[in-house]
């Protein structure tokens, strides 16, 4: 009785160890949760003065030679007041800024930023003046209306950047870029800013739920192979034509060459 | 002088040589050639490896059938896969697979099968070296002559050449018979209109709202901004019952906003445009290609089908490329509720040339 009775009220050798831990799970856990929540919400609040202060510092030291020191605008850069959070978003997340050197386009290249500077230098010059927000998730997720996006791309695109969104040329250098690895929050962007020699498609000339359905298309368009077979660059009758006369015509040569050759 | 000897005796020497040579070539020749190219004859008969290696023919005709039934396995293959990899569903990938599949089987039936026949025929069947004599093409002067003599005959008879009004209006008629056909022509184009005014005008009259390509909806001059390009399409247009795509492929425009300071417009045309607002026709003067790769910064509208250059700013006149005449604007306005209409329909006819308008 005694024995058991001392057993029962006895703690384990390792409770207080136990105990310890569970206590240092829950503080870091809570602490965790509770810095990953203001970091999440510095993101996230496109006003907030420490996002715009760290974004004006990126700027004058990234932006400033070309654009100004308050993103006014030199001769050789334009003025940033104005175009919004989603031409810088979609300027510098992909690579096209800082500009590599002048050209008749900015060419893509490795991102100079982490998407956390990106949304900074973002924020700040969208509080320099009024311009299109980055775009919300479910506006780029690609849940929308493939067929209704392919019209529209058709209508609206494809002139530029090819039928399967492979890209083409355009006068004096330029091109339209291949929309085949562009992530929808870029495609979304690049229609509300119109970067580089791109027109505008502002919501009123196509509105976000059609944005929605074109991203919906390239999506598909990039998650399906095309039935036809080999695409060849799904640049037309170019590639298919080269293909067919130096490998169709390669074969037909070379049988006829066997046929008329004497056996050995 | 030692010149003049040389030259004296090669001459000498030229003179000899023609006289040993007088009796066999023409006055005229004045070289002789030594070692004319004589005819090799034919090549010696070379043997093939299976005409000499019992075990290469038989390995040859294993060859030839293992082909042959390669080609019947293609042929069944080709069966087969149309049933194992039906279009059933509506996946596109399912295409790709059934024509795939049936296309690699039937390839091979036919591939193995010529093959194997050329094969067969190059190194088993027997190596006879045959020569096939031309004969002369013309043929020999009495059929020649009983040739000339039918025709001579078959036009005294018939007086063709005599009867000259005869032969001249036969040839006539023979000219005018295809007439007919060249005139029916006509019914291909619509038989209650002229073809020419229709080729002249197109659906946009005074007042016609300007709407988005494709919904329809009109277009008011705010939602234009600075560097837009909007797909238009008359109002009205999506409505029509027949002939909707006939009349879109003329109306066709293209809607675009420049900064009124870069706009360079016409003198006649300063009322043409709304604060910077433009709209073009969109079909090209060259053979009527859709231009729509517009550059919001250069300004310029390139053609993708033959690389013709328009520029907006300077009212779209031709700056690169085949075609020769600017693209033809639209005069545009606004109503009183601010949306942007038509003054009036094209002031000369849009696209390519045609026989009335070059």
């Amino acid at each position: 009785m005694n024995r058991q009775k001392r057993r029962t009220g006895r703690r384990h050798p390792l409770a207080t160890v136990a105990l310890l831990a569970i206590g240092l799970v829950f503080t870091g856990g809570a602490y965790a949760a509770l810095s990953a929540g203001t970091t999440a919400q510095a993101e996230a609040d496109s006003t907030s003065q420490q996002t715009i202060e760290e974004g004006k510092k990126l700027f004058q030291a990234n932006c400033a030679t070309c654009h100004g020191l308050s993103a006014e605008g030199t001769d050789t850069g334009p003025s940033l007041v104005g175009v919004g959070a989603a031409a810088v978003d979609f300027q510098v997340g992909t690579g096209r800024m800082p500009m590599q050197m002048q050209g008749p386009q900015a060419q893509e290249k490795p991102v100079q930023f982490t998407d956390e500077q990106v949304k900074q230098l973002a924020y700040y010059v969208a509080s320099l003046g009024p311009g299109p927000d980055i775009p919300d998730d479910h506006l780029v997720n690609g849940g929308g209306d493939a067929a209704n996006g392919a019209e529209l791309f058709r209508i609206n695109c494809a002139m530029c950047h090819n039928v399967a969104g492979a890209g083409g040329a355009l006068t004096e250098g330029k091109f339209a870029p291949p929309l085949t690895d562009v992530s929808g929050v870029h495609i979304y962007e690049a229609m509300v800013t119109g970067p580089q020699n791109m027109p505008v498609f502002n919501d009123l000339n196509i509105s976000p739920e059609d944005k929605r359905d074109i991203i919906t298309y390239l999506k598909y368009v990039q998650d399906n192979r095309s039935p036809g077979g080999f695409e060849l660059g799904s640049l037309g009758p170019v590639a298919e034509g080269l293909f067919i006369w130096i490998f169709g015509l390669g074969a037909i040569v070379a049988i006829t060459v066997w046929i008329t050759a004497k056996s050995n | 002088m030692a010149q003049d000897d040389n030259s004296g005796a090669e001459l000498a020497a030229a003179d000899s040589s023609h006289a040993a040579h007088a009796s066999d070539a023409s006055p005229g020749t004045a070289l002789i050639v030594q070692d004319a190219f004589e005819n090799p004859g034919f090549p010696a008969h070379r043997p093939r490896v299976t005409d000499e290696n019992p075990q290469r023919e038989k390995r040859a005709q294993r060859t030839v059938y293992t082909l042959f039934y390669l080609s019947i396995l293609g042929s069944l293959w080709a069966v087969a896969a149309y049933m194992l990899f039906p279009m059933e569903s509506n996946n596109p990938g399912d295409v790709r697979l059934n024509n795939l599949f049936i296309g690699l089987g039937a390839a091979l039936a036919l591939l193995a099968l010529g093959i194997g026949i050329v094969h067969w025929g190059k190194s088993v069947m027997e190596d006879v070296e045959l020569v096939d004599e031309r004969h002369p093409i013309g043929g020999s002067p009495e059929t020649q002559a009983a040739a000339v003599k039918v025709f001579t005959d078959s036009d005294r008879e018939s007086g063709f050449t005599r009867r000259s009004v005869i032969r001249n209006s036969l040839i006539g008629a023979i000219v005018v018979f295809p007439l007919p056909a060249l005139v029916l022509f006509r019914g291909l184009a619509p038989q209650d209109q002229l073809p020419v005014p229709l080729l002249s005008h197109t659906m946009w009259r005074k007042g016609t709202r300007l709407a988005l390509d494709p919904s329809g909806a009109p277009i008011k001059a705010s939602d234009v901004t600075i560097g837009s390009a909007f797909h238009v399409i008359p109002e009205g247009l999506n409505d029509l019952e027949h002939g909707k795509l006939d009349e879109k492929a003329k109306a066709a425009v293209l809607l675009m906003r420049l900064e009124p300071s870069e706009l360079n417009e016409l003198p006649e045309r300063k009322d043409w445009s709304y604060d910077g607002i433009v709209a073009y026709s969109k079909i090209c003067t060259h053979v009527g290609c859709p231009v729509a790769l517009y550059e919001q910064h250069t300004h310029h509208l390139l053609c993708p089908c033959h690389q013709s250059q328009f520029d907006v700013a300077n009212h779209c006149e031709v700056i690169f490329g085949p075609a020769k005449r600017p693209l033809p604007q639209l005069p545009i306005a606004i109503d009183d509720e601010g949306y942007l209409i038509a003054q009036s329909d094209f002031t000369e006819p849009v696209g390519p040339s045609f026989w009335e308008r070059h």
